[in-house]
Parts: structure tokens; sequence; C-alpha cells
């Protein structure tokens, strides 16, 4: 008798479900381990950094606030996920969006209505997105250059951008040498509908559920399913995969893009050190973790950043590490990606009997 | 002039060591046939596990046992995902980077002494100083090559070692055959999963010593970030340098070489803007891959791994 794995010929449904619940509660235990290590309680620790992050209303929206970012982030970079195509330059891509918005904001604002100050900011930090992705994209199709250097890289040189140029020629006169922006004008203001928390809750959600409309149930979707699955076999069928990858990442460097928009818009009012909070990267596991389904980003999306405002509350109350939600978080993965051998494949036990009539 | 060109080349391999030491581990990982992209969380742990060794007990020898046994941990995670569990190497090199790097910040705030507020961040250990060679470190030029602490003295060593056990053993043999083309590597007899195990292991401790370099030599001390994406500068410089370990110094000296030249630029108050200069080592690094790409291109023998980043499984093709 012996035990082997066998392919599942259709991805079992269970699994989906139960391997990130699992693996969540696995990270729990891992780091509750690590905390006992460090002489910490790990279920005091776990209590507190909950109510931090969703005991009451007013740090409900401080969880919201960092939700936000993540849910375009993990959005945009599932889509390009889905074609294998390890886009990991969503940080740069948010970077180089606030840039636009901040541009648009501080520059343009005088001279165009007020009501038009937001939405013209939210399409120059689009376009500015999709440019930073484009990039990558491009020259993988045209050259096969290694995306996922070519993104990652990319976060650098935008933060430096965004670092020049609030250090440099953007930097606020009456300032006293503070490196960052004016304030922005009031009509390139974000609307806060408590706390915080602002409008841009409603465009991540809107674009977390068109995202999947767009994936489940249209043709392009369909085309890109096939491309992810097996580029080859899409390609016989005459998709054209170089085209579909360079749109699919406009598209996710649009939607990163927008998280930039939003950041600057809503929470900072200008352009500062900050912008860069790592959430490009936390995208990553928001969007494997809710195995690149985009509705379900969302809700992953709140649980890592209740992570983050809990890391931050144990910080205040317990002394220990913010970075403490950073450790759960990146413990995720591991539980993940062992279990991902159980929703592609089956244990399967091989009596004596059958192998000898194989 | 000379003496400045000296001084710049002195700082390069200073700078290139870490690089060196990272980029012969990973050269030896992908040629086994598995991509770890967990470089950078690897040297960020290598750094901060090494330097509150040496804090703590003063032992440079002990800071770069621990370092290397922390590389070996993290490897063997990627090792077990990627090989056992057959996961997507990409997703499982990432999580090792963004594991390693919220656990480096976690343990630069909890290991300090508590005097320090817990943190590492701000205190002084022993480090490793340069070592002038007598009669040597005083010629023009090539006195910049002796006159460097011990671990870049062992970069001399170790790039020629890496090279002739690459391709004039046995073993470097097999390892090549297994990152080819595993189904006749296991045809021929060789322990496919085995071999990947080792080279992955033995890959990320290097890994770990090149971040251990940094913190305890070349940027003494620990910061948060102190790689700076030098981890993933290597991956670059993997493919830069055609998975051969004697072209890694090749790579290591040009972004050793760009990082010393920042460094001369900002010292001498220059009008280029700093964020410009920071800059220089990620343009450089997309400049190279596309390059490298081009010429993989057009003249076919890049060397890249035939089956890399692809899992093994006997039976299946």
């Amino acid at each position: 008798m012996r035990i082997i794995f066998e392919k599942r010929n259709t991805i079992s449904k269970k699994a989906i479900v139960l391997v990130p619940v699992a693996s969540f509660l696995v990270s729990l235990f891992l780091t509750g381990i690590l905390l006992v290590i460090f002489k910490t309680n790990p279920f005091k620790t776990y209590a507190s950094m909950f109510m931090g992050a969703f005991g009451s209303w007013m740090n409900f929206t401080e969880t919201l606030v960092k939700a936000i970012p993540l849910m375009l982030t993990g959005v945009g970079v599932g889509l390009a996920f889905r074609l294998r195509f390890w886009n990991i330059g969503a940080e740069g891509q948010l970077v180089f969006g606030g840039v636009a918005a901040a541009w648009v904001a501080l520059y343009w604002s005088p001279f165009i209505p007020a009501w038009m100050v937001l939405p013209v900011a939210m399409a120059a930090g689009m376009i500015a997105g999709a440019l930073w992705a484009g990039i990558p994209a491009v020259l993988k199709v045209a050259l096969s250059v290694d995306e996922t250097l070519v993104s990652l890289m990319l976060n650098y040189v935008a933060i430096m951008i965004a670092q020049g140029l609030y250090y440099g020629p953007w930097i606020d006169p009456d300032g006293f040498g503070f490196p960052g922006t004016k304030i922005f004008p009031q009509s390139a203001w974000l609307t806060r509908f408590s706390g915080r928390a602002h409008y841009g809750l409603f465009f991540a959600v809107i674009i977390g559920f068109i995202m999947w409309v767009v994936l489940n149930r249209t043709k392009w979707g369909f085309e890109l399913k096939m491309i992810g699955r097996n580029p080859r076999a899409a390609s016989v069928m005459g998709v054209k995969i170089g085209r579909n990858i360079i749109i699919a990442l406009l598209v996710s460097g649009s939607i990163s893009g927008l998280a930039g928009v939003f950041e600057v818009t809503a929470i900072s009012h200008r352009l500062q050190q900050g912008l860069s909070m790592g959430y490009g990267y936390t995208a990553i596991i928001v969007a494997w973790m809710a195995q690149l389904n985009p509705v379900a980003s969302l809700f992953v999306a709140v649980l890592m950043a209740g992570l983050l405002v809990g890391g931050d509350q144990v910080q205040m109350m317990m002394g220990l590490p913010a970075a403490m939600g950073l450790v759960l978080q990146g413990m995720i993965l591991f539980p993940m990606l062992a279990g991902s051998l159980f929703t592609d494949f089956r244990l399967k036990v091989i009596t004596r009997k059958e192998e000898a009539a194989v | 002039m000379i003496v400045l060109i000296t001084s710049i080349l002195a700082i390069t391999l200073r700078a290139g060591t870490s690089l060196v030491y990272a980029t012969i581990g990973e050269i030896y990982t992908e040629r086994s046939g598995i991509l770890n992209l967990g470089l950078e969380g690897m040297m960020l742990m290598g750094a901060v596990t090494s330097f509150a060794t040496v804090y703590y007990t003063g032992s440079l020898a002990l800071a770069v046992l621990a370092a290397m046994f922390v590389g070996m941990i993290l490897s063997s995670i990627h090792a077990f995902l990627s090989i056992t569990m057959r996961a997507n190497q990409v997703v499982s090199g990432l999580s090792i980077t963004l594991f390693g790097t919220g656990f480096a910040s976690f343990l630069g705030q909890r290991l300090g002494p508590a005097e320090n507020g817990k943190y590492l961040i701000g205190l002084i250990g022993e480090k490793f100083t340069p070592i002038a060679i007598p009669g040597l470190s005083g010629v023009p030029l090539i006195g910049a090559f002796f006159n460097q602490d011990l671990l870049t003295y062992i970069t001399y060593l170790i790039i020629p070692i890496a090279w002739f056990y690459m391709y004039k053993t046995k073993n470097g043999l097999n390892l090549r055959a297994v990152g080819d083309n595993p189904q006749t590597a296991d045809a021929m007899g060789i322990d496919v999963l085995k071999t990947r195990y080792l080279y992955t292991i033995l890959g990320g401790m290097l890994v770990a010593l090149g971040g251990a370099h940094l913190s305890l030599a070349y940027a003494p001390g620990w910061t948060e970030n102190i790689t700076g994406g030098r981890g993933w500068i290597v991956i670059a410089l993997v493919i830069f340098s055609m998975w051969n370990p004697s072209r890694a110094i090749w790579g290591a000296l040009l972004f050793g070489g760009i990082n010393a030249v920042q460094f001369r630029l900002q010292a001498s108050g220059t009008d280029i803007p700093a964020s410009f200069l920071n800059m220089l080592p990620y343009l450089a690094t997309i400049i190279a891959l596309v390059v490298m790409t081009w010429i993989e291109k057009y003249n076919k023998k890049i060397g890249a791994p035939g089956a890399l980043a692809t899992s093994y499984m006997r039976g299946e093709k």
C-alpha cells in the first residue's frame, strides 16, 4: 500500500474556502509560538489586536483606511497574477498614481473648474499607474524580459521620483524645509464619511465587483483565464496573448494607481514621505489568499488591514513591535502554498491489489 | 587621480562583497532548477541575526554562523514548499521575502537591550575591519584588493572554488543535469529531489552570509531595510552572470561600483539630486536585464537552466 497524489480534474470547491481559513489559523498558531518565545501572552496579544482593529467604530474606520488601498492593489495584482504575470510593482504603481494626482491638485487646479479637479486627478493617477505597469508588460511581451524584476525595480524608481519631487521642485516654500508639498486646495480633497474613512471605499468595492463580472461573465475574462491556464492552447485557439497581457496590465496598474490617488487626496492631502507604506507588497498576500478572486480580495483586504491596525495597537498597548502584523501576514502564505497542493491534487491510497491491476 | 580611483575601487569591492555571496548562492540554487525569490528576506534576516549575535557575544565567527543557520532555515522552507509540496516557486519565494522583511523588522525592535527600548537600531558591535596586507596594500590600484575585510578576502577564494565545483566535478555535473533536464538526470540515477534540496539550502546559507556582510562590515549595525533591494538586484545579477559563478564578480563589481560612485559624489556635495543618484542601481538593473535578455534572444547560449522554476515528479511530463 502506498499514498500518491492524484491530479484533480476540477479544482476542489471545498479546499478553495478551507485552505485560506486553515492557513490563517496556522499563521496565528505559529506566530503564537513565537510570542511565547518572546515571553508574551499570545491570547492577550491577539485579543488586543482584534479590539484595536474591530473593537469600536472609530477603530474600524482606521482599518477601512488601510483596507481601501489593499482592496485596490489586491484586485490589481490579482488580475495580473491570473495571467501568471508576476507584477510585484503595485507599490510603485500606487506611488506614481499618487504623484500624478498631486501634480493635478497642485498645478492644474487653478485652471479647471473645482468639480473637475478630483475626476481629473483620478484619471491622471490611473494613467500614471497604467504607464508604470505597462513598462514591464511591454518589455515582457516584446523581449520576454523577466517581469518580476522590472516591476520590482520600478517600485524603487517611483519612490525616488516622488522623493526627488517633494524634496526638490515641489517642496512647500512655506514648509520650513519639511519634505512635502503644499497642502492641496480643498477642491482636491476626497470627502471622508467617518473618521478618516473616505469614499474611495465605494470605488474599491465597485471595482472589485466589476472585475468579478468581467473575469467570469465576459469573453475577455474567459480569454484571460485560458492564457493563465495554458498559454500554448490559448494561442492555438487564436487568443492574442501579448495584446491581452498588455491590456490586462494597463488595467491592473491603473487600479493600483487609483489607490495612490486616494492616499494623497483623502488621507495626507499632500505628497509627502510615507506614501509608500508597503500596501503593494501586502497586496500579493491579499490576492493569493483570495485565490485571485476580486470579490474575495475585498474581504481579505479588510482582514489584512485589521492585522496592520492591530499591529499598531499592540505597539501602543503592549510595547510589542508594530511589525507584529507583518509577521502574521508573512506567515499566512506558507500554509497557503502547502495547502494549494490539496486544491489541485487529492491524496489517494493505493492498495497492493489496485497496483497490480494497473 | 590614481589615489581616487584606488579608493573608489576599494569601496566597490566592499560594496560588492554581499552581492558576490548572494549571487553565487542563488546561481547554485537556480542551477538545480529552483528559483528562489526570497533573497531580500533572507539577506535581511541574515543581517539582523548576525548583528544581534555579535552584539551579545562579541564573536564575529558566531555571528556569521548564526546568519548561515537562519539562511538554512528559510531556504529549507522554500525547498519544502517548492520541491515537496510543489507550490508555485515565484509565490513561495515572494512569501519568504515578505515574511523575512516583516520578521527582521520585528526582531530589530525586539532583540535589543532593555535600555535601548529593545531596539537594535543605533547600537554598535564588533565588526570586520579592513586588514591591510603588507607590501601589497600600498600598490596603486592593485592595493584596493589587498586592504579589505576578511569576508571580502574569502570571496576571492569562493569564486574560483564555486566555478571549479560546478564545471569540473562530478557533483557539479549532476547539479547542472538536474536543473537542465530532471527526467534524464533521474534516469541516470541522480536523486533529483535530494540534489534540489541540497543546493537550495546551500544557496540560502550563502545568501544570508551576504546579508551578514552588510551588518558586520559594509554598514556595521542594524537599520531597517539595510539591504535596500540588494536581494532583488542579485536575482538580476544571476542572469547577468549567465548562471556562471566565475562571472558573478563582474555584476557585483558593476553594482558595487555604482554604489561607490554614488557614495563619492554625495560626499563631495554634487548638484545632482540625491534621489536621482539613489535611483541608479535600480535603473541599471532594468537596463542590464533588458540587454541580457536581448542577447539571449539572438544568441541562445546564455545558460539558463532548462527546468528552472518547474517542479518535478517522477512519471509526470
